[in-house]
């Protein structure tokens, strides 16, 4: 009787620790999904770098986490590196988009036609006044 | 439990070619650098996947090792967008 109880407890909690690595999975990989979506279908560099920064980072989080648990609940590794690769994906990802968005911006690439505000319009010719004051003070 | 590995593991490669994709067609520099972050980002979770599908942990070391490596590139290619040199030695900017 106390036998069978315990596997009936055992098999409940499989069945919770699956349900949850499918739920998390499911998130993860749909949003890479989205990820792709947004990278071919936006207009734009700026709007193609906010699509890749954020959907995509919140994917891996979640695929990564779904591992994670399952190598942690099902398998008994718990393994230390996945939780540093975690907050250093976390940390990353939206940095080195906003330092390509920067760059595009500042390499002088076209913001695309149906933008309606540009709030950086000055800062282009402020850069570009400031690298001619830098050459003439060396020379 | 393992078809659904498997499903997950098509359903990113899927979205792995559409990356490729931009990759290839992209107008600007820019365009492909993001593209090729978002695929550093795509290929970590592929290799969760096949690490979960093989069932050992001796891939997980390789996420971090590829997630650093496409954070070093992506920042490397923004500094040679933006000023043209990727260490610069100008202190006053």
């Amino acid at each position: 009787m106390q036998n069978s109880l315990r596997e009936e407890r055992f098999s409940i909690e499989t069945t919770i620790v699956n349900i949850l690595i499918i739920l998390l999975m499911s998130t993860g990989v749909i949003f890479s999904l989205v990820t792709a979506l947004g990278l071919i279908r936006l207009p734009d560099v700026y709007t193609r770098t906010h699509a890749a920064s954020k959907s995509s980072t919140l994917g891996v989080l979640c695929v990564l986490t779904a591992t994670f648990i399952h190598f942690w609940l099902v398998e008994g590794i718990f393994n230390t590196q996945m939780i540093i690769a975690i907050a250093f994906l976390f940390i990353t990802a939206p940095v080195g988009g906003h330092m390509i968005g920067r760059a595009a911006y500042m390499s002088g690439i076209k913001v695309a036609e149906e933008t309606v505000r540009d709030d950086m319009e000055g800062a282009l010719k402020e850069r570009k006044k400031r690298l001619m004051d830098n050459k003439t003070t060396e020379q | 439990m393992m078809m659904f590995y498997w499903i997950s593991l098509i359903v990113v490669s899927i979205g792995f070619t559409g990356l490729l994709f931009r990759l290839v067609k992209g107008p600007t520099i820019a365009d492909r650098v993001v593209a090729l972050d978002a695929i550093g980002i795509s290929l970590v979770s592929i290799v969760a996947l096949l690490s979960l599908i093989t069932e050992t942990e001796y891939f997980l070391e390789i996420i971090l090792l590829l997630s650093i490596l496409s954070f070093i590139g992506t920042i490397a290619f923004a500094k040679f967008l933006e000023r043209g040199e990727i260490f610069d030695r100008n202190n006053n900017r």
